[in-house]
């Protein structure tokens, strides 16, 4: 068909019309699926990083701006663990994970819930047990030097996927910080704001840490 | 030309995979096993039928000036479709092709037969068409998603026959070039002598 200026604008018009049209009615109709699939994902995340619990109690907590979902895993009347859901920004996007802690402070487990890193490289970042993983499981945070070891930090980058593995400590040690914030808010007899000063002292204390390792290197 | 070879043309002939090479870049990245390989030759064989058919049905009223902006919004629409169903309905295997699935919307096979076949012939045609390049490229990938998987992690469609010392070079990149190499080699060797 012959272009003229009037039929190029209609009928482009026309097809992104009945495109978005039909883009738009499907992401309606699947919107709740997709819900719920994510929400049995988060479920099943939580068994995998949590050690055996009974009841699941959500509560949130307020860090540097952004509201955290801290889960409280009891067995009985006995606490045995935490699960934070946290995220930061990846090379190709956010990072969103659940990080489950024991009673101390010990990471029991992460489990990347999304991401959109390079195939092969960053994406390795949600098999299980990838390296980045296993340097993180079994340790507390608040003992060992949250970077990468090429930051002068305890963890072990990813092979060729060192911003990812930053974002993933990242992400790890927020959630630490959330969890600190959750435990120690609950002994502060005044609650959140006794906490929110515990976490920023204990960034502050992180980060001058980190920086050192950074000049040691 | 009749309707049995333009099935069969897609899968031999005209095997996008191993005749044409296009689309190399979902075939080397999402091979790593079979069922990765098969899920992705499908998911792009829907949006291929789909978008042949439509581009097929729409190709009288398209300008020239604007065709090719046209078939990729139309395309992209049906990537975005069946990207959206199968988050809903197979959250797994939307998992693991990860970004691949998006990606098909510049997968070049989708455009070349959307210019090269559909444009130019009628609904039904081009319906099969869309079904014959689709189904060839779908037995490709799960080909060399098989042969990756047995010789890389010792398994074949997750059934493992030998969990240790298998050379994990055919899972990584390196493998999927060995492996579309040697395969390519001997399509081209057995399709040769019929010609």
């Amino acid at each position: 068909m012959k272009s003229s200026l009037t039929n190029m604008v209609l009928v482009m018009l026309g097809i992104t019309l009945v495109c978005s049209a039909a883009v738009g009615g499907v992401y309606t109709l699947t919107f709740d699926t997709i819900e719920q699939a994510k929400a049995q994902k988060l479920q099943s995340a939580y068994g995998e990083v949590l050690p055996a619990f009974d009841q699941l109690e959500t509560t949130t907590v307020e860090l540097a701006g952004q509201t955290l979902n801290v889960n409280i895993a009891r067995m009985g009347q006995t606490i045995v663990g935490y699960a934070v859901e946290s995220d930061a920004n990846g090379f190709g996007g956010a990072i969103r994970m659940v990080v489950g802690f024991d009673a101390e402070g010990t990471v029991t487990g992460v489990k990347v819930l999304e991401q959109a890193e390079t195939p092969g490289l960053g994406d390795l970042i949600s098999k299980p047990a990838s390296k980045v993983e296993l340097s993180i499981v079994g340790r507390n945070p608040g003992k060992i030097k949250m970077a990468v070891t090429k930051d002068g930090g305890d963890v072990d980058a990813l092979t060729a996927a060192t911003i990812t593995s930053r974002a993933y400590v990242n992400a790890v040690e927020k959630a630490f910080n959330a969890y600190l914030a959750q435990t120690q808010g609950a002994q502060a007899t005044d609650g959140y704001s006794g906490a929110t000063t515990q976490t920023n002292a204990e960034k502050k204390h992180q980060s001058g840490r980190k920086k050192k390792g950074g000049n040691n290197e | 030309m009749n309707k049995l070879k333009l099935i069969t043309k897609g899968i031999i002939h005209e095997n996008p995979t191993f005749v044409l090479l296009l689309g190399m870049c979902p075939t080397l990245g999402t091979t790593t096993s079979a069922i990765n390989g098969m899920s992705m030759g499908i998911a792009t064989m829907a949006v291929l039928i789909l978008s042949n058919m439509t581009i097929s049905m729409v190709k009288n009223i398209i300008p020239d000036k604007v065709r090719i902006p046209s078939f990729i919004v139309i395309i992209a629409s049906f990537v975005t479709v069946v990207q959206l169903l199968m988050q809903a309905y197979l959250p797994a295997l939307y998992e693991t092709l990860g970004v691949f699935i998006p990606l098909i919307v510049v997968n070049c096979i989708i455009l070349g037969r959307a210019e090269a076949f559909a444009s130019k012939n009628r609904v039904g045609d081009s319906a099969l068409d869309g079904l014959g390049i689709g189904l060839g490229f779908t037995m490709s990938l799960t080909l060399i998603g098989a042969v990756r998987e047995i010789l890389g992690s010792g398994s074949i469609f997750g059934f493992t026959f030998a969990s240790q010392g298998m050379p994990l070079v055919f899972v990584l990149a390196p493998g999927a070039f060995l492996v579309l190499g040697y395969l390519m080699v001997l399509f081209n060797k057995f399709t040769a002598k019929k010609k």
